[in-house]
C-alpha cells in the first residue's frame, strides 16, 4: 500500500517577478521522520512545500520519490503519489459540512450520493487516527482545532504517506497543540512522513526528528534535533543572535488615557464576544492583549474605535465619553487604529499610494479647504511618510495595490502615527512581515511610548508582547483571564490562562 | 367559481413555467460563483431561435433543441469574459443582454407577427389528468411544464446528491480552496454558464412556441431579469426556485385577472416588477447567514501564481 | 506545444490606454462588420456608411451631437456611479422621470411663467425626477442590501409603465388625434436650437459642463475623495470614518438627476411633448452604460466618447434605412462593443506572451 519510502527534493528554485522566494534548494525525508522546515516569514517554506504539492511549477530543479524523478503538474498528481497537505489557511468550503468538504478532496468519491457513501469510510479512519469530529457540522461552526482535523482526515484518507502541514500551531490553542502532537506522533508510528513547516523553535525541538533551516530563499543548515539546541536553530534562522529583549526604557506610568468599563460586545453572529471586560491605558504605557486569535480581540478593538458597536459598557478617552460614536469623532477624540486585516480595512487598494496616506484624516483642516483637498499638501505629506518610514515604492503616485503588505503595513503604522495619537490602537502590526520590518515597527511603537502616548497592541505573538509591553492582559473567549507585567511570578503560566486552564 | 380558480391556476403554472426554467439556470450558474446578467438576452435568443426553426421545419421540438444549443453558445461570450478574461461581471451580462436582443430582433424582423400553426399539444398524463381540480391544473400542461418541473428536480439533485454538484457549490464558495483538491474551477464555471444558458433558452422557447405562439421584439418582456431576483427569492436553490416561479406566475396572471376592475392595464403591468422589488425587501429581512448566497458570487477568480 | 502566459501589468500609461481603447473599437467593428455581413449586407459598405452618415455630413454631425448629448449627461453620471461601485443600470428610468417631472411644469406653468424661469424650473424638476428615481434604489441597497442592479432595472420598466399610463390616461392630449402623448409644451417652454440643426444648446451646455464640473468633483474633492475610497473598499470608508449611506445618496441624488435632466432636454428640445417611453429615449440609458466605460469612468472624457457612440447610434440609423437592416441592428452594435471593450480592458490589464511549452 506504501508508495513513498523516500522523497527528496533536489535544487528547487522559483522566482516571482525576478525575486527569487527558492534558490537551489534540496532536502529529503525518509520512513516514519518528521522533518521540521524552520524559517521566518517569508523565508521561502511555504513556497517550497507548494511546489511539492504541485500548486507551483519549479523554475529548475525536480523531485524524486523513492529514488526516481516524479513529474507533479498539480495538485492531483501529488495527492495521487501519496502526498497531502494541510495549508496554514485552511483550504475548507467554511459554508459546506464537514463530509462535503471530505467528499471534495476525497480523491475516490462516487458520483452519485457521495455524501453517503463515503461517511463510513471515513469514521473507520477518524477512528484509527482518534481525530474525533462530527461529520454533518458545518465547517465554520467548528474550532480551528477541529478544522485542521477535518484537513488531516482529507490527506490521509487519500493515502498520503507525506504530510505536509504549514504552520499548523498557529491558530491552536496549547490544549490542541497537545493533542495535535499525539496525533502526529501516532501518524509517525504508522510510518507516515511528517514535514513541519514553523517559525516556532520549541515546536520544531519538541516534535521533529530533524530540521532543515532556511532563509532569504535558500538553506542555511540542517541538524539533529537531538545534536543541536534553540539558540544555534535561531542563530541559523536569523542571520544574528536573536534580540529576545529590546532594552527599553524604565518609565513611569502617567494619567489614564483609555478608560474601558464593563464592555461587552457581539460578534457579527450575534454572539457574545467579549464579556464584562475592564481595563484602563496610561500615558507612557505599551499595554498588550496576549491569546490565541478568535477570543474577542477583534471586537474589542473595533468597539474601542467606532467600527463596531458596544451592547454595553462605557469607553472614554481621558475622560471624555466615546461610547458608539462614529469612527470620525472618535478618531478626532485622539484613538489612530492599525487594524487586523489591513488589506480588508486599511487601504483602498486601486487608489494611489498619496491618496491612502490620508486616509480618516481627508477631512482635517490641513488637508482640505471647504470641499477640495489640498492635495500639493497631501503629496508632501506622504513622501514624508515615506521617507520616514521607509516605505519601498517607485513613486507615491503608484496604486497602493503595487506594493507588498510590510510596505502596506508601514505606510498605515506611519499615517496613524503621524498626528501623535494620545492612543494607537494596534491589532496584530508585525503580522507577516519581514524580521527587519519588524523590528522597525516594533521600535516606533516604543517611540510612542517614549514620546508620552499609549499604545493598545493586540498579538498573538508572545515574544513580541514581552518585548515591548509595559502591562500584558490575557484573552480567552471574551474575558481577560488575567493581567501580568514581565517578571510576573505568572508569565511562566502564560500558555495555561490562553488555554482558560488558568484565572489569576 | 371553481372553474375559474382552475383556469386562473392553469394559467398560473404556465406563466410561471419561464421562470422556473431561467430561474434554475441561473441558480446553477451563481452557484459557480457566475453572476450572468444577460439571460434576458439568452431568452430572446432562444425564443427567436425556437420560432424560427419551428415554422421552417414544422418540428417543434427541433425548435427547442435549436434553441438550446443558440442559448449555450451564446452564453460561452459570458463564459469567456468572466471566466478566462476575469471581466466585470456586471457589465459583460449586461453587454450579453444587449447583443441577444439585438440579435433576435435581427433575425426575427422577418417574422413579426407571423402566426404558428403548429401546435404544441398539452400532454395530458393519464388517469392524473381526470382528478378533479387538481387534474386540470397539474396535468393537462404544455410539455415545457414538465420539463421545467423535471429540470428544477434534476437541478437539486445535481446540486445536492452528486460530486459534480459539491465541486459546482465549492466552486461559487471557495475557488483556490476548491482547485486545490484537484477541480479545475474554470471548466466548472464555463459548464455552469453554458448550462445557465441553455435553461434560458428553453424559458425563451416556451414564450415563442408554446405560450404566445408567435414572435415579437422585447417579448421576455424582463422574465429575465425577474429570474435573478427569484434567483436570491428561492435562496439559491432549486427545489425552492419552483414554488417561488410559480407565486410569480400567480403575479403575472393576476394582472389580467383584475384588468376588469378598472384598473388601468398599463398600472397592472407595473405589477410584476413591483411585486419583485417588494419580495426582494421580504427576503432581506431575513437572516442574512440563512440567506445562502454563494460567498464568492461575482467575484473573478484568478488561478495561480500569488 | 504553445502555451498562452499572462502577467499582470504593474503599471499603465495613457498612451497604452489609448492604443488599447483604439484597438478593441476597431476589433469590435470588425467584428460588426462580419455581422452585418452575415445579415446579408456589404460590411465595408455598411461600416463605411455608419461613418459617413454620422460624421461625413453637416447634418449628420449635427444629428450626433444632438444623440450626444443625452449620452454625455448620463454616460459622466454614470462615471461616478460606477467608480463607486453602484451599477446604476437605472439610467433609462431616471431619464424617463425627470421627463415627466419636466413636462408636469412645463404644461402647468409654461402659460403664466416666462421662459428664463420656466426652463430652469423645468430642469430642477428633472434633475429631481431622476435624483428620486436613482436615489430608491440606493436606499434599498443601503437598507435592505437590494442588488441594485435588479432594482434599478426593475424601475426602468416601473417608469416606462408609469409613462404609458400618463399618455393613455390622465395626461393624454386632446390635440393628438387620439394617439398617445400630452398635448405640446408651450412656446416658452421649448428649448432653442442652433438654426439648422436639433441641437438644444442649452442642454449641450449643461452636458460639457457637467461632465467637467464632475471631474473636478471627482479628482479634487473631499466628496469625490470619499465616493472614491467607498468605492473601493467600503470596510476602509467605514474604518476611515466616512458616511456611507450619505455618500451613496449624494451619489446616486447626482448620477440620477443628470440622467433626470437629459429626459427634460429630450423632451423640451427635441419632441417638445411626453410620447410614448420609447420615443423619449431610444436606448440611452443603456448606451450611457458603454459610453461610461469607454471613458474609462473619467467624466471628461465622455464628452469624447458620448460623440463617438452617438455616432455610431445616427450612424446605425443611417444604414438602416439605406440597407433595409432591421432596428435591433444598433443594439448588436452597441452589445458587441460593450463585450470588445471588457475583452481590451483585459488586454491593457495583463501582459501576454505565447510562449513554447517547456518540455522536460
Amino acid at each position: 500500500m506504501k508508495q513513498i519510502e523516500t522523497l527528496e527534493m533536489v535544487e528547487i528554485s522559483k522566482s516571482f517577478q525576478g525575486v527569487y522566494a527558492n534558490r537551489n534548494l534540496s532536502l529529503n525525508v525518509g520512513s516514519g521522520e518528521i522533518l521540521g522546515l524552520l524559517g521566518e516569514n517569508g523565508a521561502g517554506k511555504t513556497t517550497l512545500m507548494n511546489i511539492l504539492y504541485g500548486l507551483y511549477q519549479p523554475d529548475s530543479g525536480s523531485i524524486l520519490i523513492n529514488g526516481e524523478k516524479a513529474e507533479i503538474q498539480s495538485p492531483i498528481d501529488s495527492i495521487s503519489k501519496g502526498i497531502g497537505m494541510v495549508h496554514q489557511h485552511f483550504m475548507l468550503i467554511q459554508n459546506h459540512s464537514v463530509i462535503e468538504n471530505i467528499a471534495l478532496g476525497y480523491k475516490d468519491t462516487p458520483f452519485f450520493f457521495p455524501k453517503l457513501s463515503i461517511r463510513q469510510k471515513v469514521r473507520e479512519f477518524a477512528e484509527k487516527f482518534r481525530l474525533d469530529i462530527d461529520l454533518s457540522k458545518r465547517v465554520w461552526e467548528l474550532s480551528a482545532g477541529e478544522q485542521q482535523r477535518v484537513e488531516i482526515i482529507n490527506a490521509l484518507l487519500n493515502g498520503a504517506d507525506v504530510l505536509i502541514l504549514d504552520e499548523p500551531t498557529s491558530v491552536l490553542t496549547p490544549q490542541e497543540i497537545r493533542e495535535l502532537f499525539m496525533i502526529l506522533n501516532d501518524m509517525k508510528k504508522h510510518g507516515h512522513m511528517i514535514i513541519f513547516i514553523s517559525h516556532k523553535l520549541d515546536e520544531v525541538m519538541e516534535i521533529c526528528d530533524r530540521v532543515t533551516v532556511l532563509r532569504k530563499g535558500e538553506i542555511i543548515g540542517s541538524a539533529d534535533t537531538r545534536k543541536t539546541d534553540k539558540k544555534a536553530l535561531a542563530r541559523m534562522m536569523v542571520g544574528k543572535d536573536v534580540i529576545f529583549n529590546i532594552k527599553k526604557e524604565k518609565l513611569n506610568r502617567g494619567n489614564p488615557v483609555l478608560n474601558v468599563d464593563h464592555i461587552r460586545v457581539l460578534d457579527d453572529k450575534g454572539k457574545v464576544a467579549v464579556k464584562d471586560i475592564s481595563f484602563a491605558v496610561h500615558e507612557y504605557e505599551i499595554f498588550g492583549v496576549a491569546g490565541v486569535a478568535g477570543n474577542g480581540q477583534r471586537e474589542l478593538a473595533e468597539a474601542i474605535t467606532g467600527i463596531r458597536q458596544a451592547a454595553s459598557g462605557k469607553i472614554s478617552i481621558k475622560g471624555a465619553d466615546i461610547t458608539n460614536l462614529s469612527p470620525r469623532k472618535i478618531y478626532d477624540s485622539g484613538v489612530s487604529h492599525i487594524p487586523e486585516e489591513r488589506i480588508k480595512f486599511g487601504i483602498a487598494p486601486g487608489l494611489f499610494l498619496y491618496d491612502n496616506a490620508i486616509l480618516k484624516q481627508h477631512h482635517l483642516k490641513k488637508y482640505s479647504r471647504r470641499s477640495f483637498l489640498h492635495y500639493k499638501r497631501i503629496k508632501q505629506h506622504s513622501m514624508e511618510l515615506v521617507d520616514n518610514f521607509n516605505v519601498f515604492t517607485s513613486s507615491i503616485n503608484t496604486e497602493i495595490r503595487n506594493l507588498s503588505g510590510g510596505n502596506i503595513q508601514k505606510l498605515i503604522l506611519g499615517r496613524e502615527i503621524s498626528e501623535d495619537p494620545p492612543l494607537l490602537v494596534a491589532s496584530h502590526p508585525t503580522y507577516g512581515l519581514d524580521v527587519g520590518a519588524t523590528q522597525y515597527l516594533r521600535e516606533r511603537l516604543l517611540d510612542r511610548r517614549r514620546l508620552g502616548g499609549s499604545v493598545l497592541l493586540f498579538s498573538e505573538d508572545l515574544d513580541e508582547i514581552f518585548e515591548v509591553c509595559d502591562r500584558v492582559a490575557v484573552i480567552f473567549e471574551g474575558e481577560f483571564t488575567g493581567i501580568i507585567e514581565p517578571g510576573d511570578e505568572h508569565t511562566g503560566d502564560i500558555g495555561m490562562m490562553m488555554a482558560g486552564s488558568l484565572r489569576i | 367559481m371553481e372553474d375559474i380558480i382552475a383556469s386562473v391556476l392553469q394559467r398560473t403554472m404556465i406563466a410561471g413555467t419561464p421562470l422556473l426554467l431561467a430561474t434554475v439556470g441561473e441558480v446553477i450558474c451563481e452557484r459557480s460563483g457566475i453572476l450572468n446578467l444577460g439571460i434576458e438576452g439568452v431568452m430572446s435568443v432562444g425564443a427567436v431561435v425556437a420560432f424560427i426553426v419551428t415554422i421552417v421545419t414544422g418540428q417543434p421540438w427541433l425548435g427547442v433543441a435549436a434553441a438550446l444549443c443558440a442559448g449555450m453558445l451564446i452564453s460561452v461570450i459570458h463564459a469567456f469574459a468572466s471566466v478566462t478574461l476575469q471581466a466585470n461581471q456586471v457589465v459583460s451580462g449586461l453587454a450579453l443582454t444587449m447583443l441577444g436582443l439585438g440579435l433576435s430582433g435581427m433575425l426575427g424582423k422577418p417574422y413579426i407577427g407571423k402566426p404558428l400553426d403548429i401546435k404544441m399539444e398539452a400532454l395530458s398524463i393519464p388517469f392524473l389528468s381526470d382528478i378533479p381540480f387538481a387534474g386540470q391544473i397539474l396535468f393537462r400542461q404544455s410539455p415545457f411544464f414538465y420539463l421545467a418541473i423535471f429540470l428544477a428536480l434534476a437541478a437539486w439533485f445535481l446540486l445536492e446528491r452528486t460530486l459534480l454538484g459539491i465541486k459546482i457549490k465549492s466552486t461559487g464558495e471557495n475557488p483556490s480552496a476548491t482547485e486545490t483538491h484537484g477541480v479545475n474551477v474554470y471548466a466548472i464555471r464555463y459548464m455552469s454558464v453554458i448550462i445557465g444558458g441553455g435553461f434560458s433558452a428553453l424559458a425563451g422557447a416556451h414564450l415563442s412556441i408554446s405560450y404566445s405562439r408567435s414572435w415579437i421584439e422585447g417579448m421576455t418582456a424582463g422574465r429575465g431579469w425577474i429570474a435573478i431576483a427569484l434567483t436570491i427569492f428561492a435562496l439559491w436553490n432549486p427545489g425552492r426556485a419552483i414554488w417561488a416561479s410559480f407565486l410569480f406566475g400567480g403575479i403575472f396572471v393576476l394582472q389580467y385577472l383584475l384588468q376588469p376592475l378598472g384598473i388601468s392595464p398599463n398600472l397592472l403591468s407595473m405589477f410584476p416588477y413591483a411585486a419583485t422589488l417588494v419580495i426582494l425587501v421580504l427576503i432581506s429581512l431575513k437572516d442574512p447567514r440563512k440567506l445562502n448566497a454563494p460567498a464568492k458570487l461575482a467575484e473573478p477568480y484568478k488561478r495561480g501564481e500569488r | 506545444m504553445y502555451r498562452i502566459k499572462t502577467t499582470d501589468r504593474a503599471a499603465i500609461t495613457r498612451t497604452r490606454t489609448l492604443v488599447t481603447n483604439l484597438f478593441t473599437l476597431a476589433a469590435g467593428i470588425v467584428m460588426i462588420g462580419i455581422i452585418l455581413m452575415f445579415c446579408g449586407a456589404n460590411p465595408f459598405y455598411a461600416i463605411s456608411e455608419i461613418f459617413t452618415g454620422s460624421f461625413g455630413s453637416m447634418y449628420g454631425i449635427g444629428e450626433t451631437i444632438t444623440k450626444a448629448i443625452p449620452l454625455i449627461l448620463i454616460g459622466a453620471g454614470l462615471t461616478l456611479a460606477f467608480r463607486a461601485k453602484f451599477w446604476n443600470i437605472g439610467a433609462e428610468g431616471q431619464l424617463l422621470m425627470g421627463a415627466v417631472l419636466g413636462t408636469w411644469v412645463g404644461l402647468n406653468f409654461g402659460d403664466t411663467l416666462p421662459g428664463y424661469i420656466l426652463v430652469p424650473l423645468m430642469f430642477g424638476a428633472g434633475f429631481a425626477g431622476g435624483a428620486i428615481c436613482g436615489v430608491i434604489p440606493a436606499i434599498l441597497k443601503i437598507k435592505y442590501s437590494i442588488n441594485e442592479v435588479i432594482s434599478t432595472l426593475m424601475l426602468n420598466y416601473i417608469c416606462a409603465e408609469f409613462i404609458t399610463f400618463l399618455i393613455v390616461g390622465p395626461w393624454k392630449g386632446s390635440s393628438r388625434f387620439g394617439f398617445p402623448g400630452t398635448d405640446s409644451l408651450p412656446e416658452a417652454a421649448v428649448l432653442g436650437v442652433i438654426p439648422g440643426t436639433r441641437i438644444h444648446w442649452a442642454t449641450l451646455v449643461f452636458a460639457v459642463v457637467f461632465a467637467v464640473f464632475l471631474t473636478v468633483v471627482i479628482s479634487k474633492t473631499r466628496f469625490g475623495y470619499e465616493a472614491r475610497v467607498v468605492g473601493e473598499n467600503p470596510d476602509a470608508g467605514k474604518y476611515a470614518g466616512i458616511n456611507f449611506t450619505g455618500t451613496m445618496i449624494s451619489i446616486m441624488i447626482i448620477s440620477g438627476g443628470a440622467a433626470g435632466l437629459a429626459g427634460v432636454g429630450e423632451v423640451a428640445g427635441i419632441h417638445h411633448h411626453l410620447g410614448h417611453p420609447g420615443a423619449v429615449s431610444s436606448g440611452y440609458g443603456f448606451t450611457a452604460i458603454i459610453v461610461a466605460w469607454l471613458a474609462k469612468l473619467n467624466p471628461v472624457l465622455t464628452i469624447v466618447s458620448g460623440i463617438f457612440l452617438a455616432g455610431i447610434l445616427v450612424g446605425s440609423d443611417a444604414i438602416q434605412i439605406s440597407l433595409g437592416l432591421p432596428a435591433a441592428t444598433v443594439q448588436v452594435v452597441n452589445g458587441t462593443l460593450l463585450i470588445f471593450l471588457i475583452m481590451g480592458d483585459f488586454f491593457l490589464k495583463h501582459k501576454i506572451r505565447i510562449t513554447k511549452w517547456k518540455t522536460s
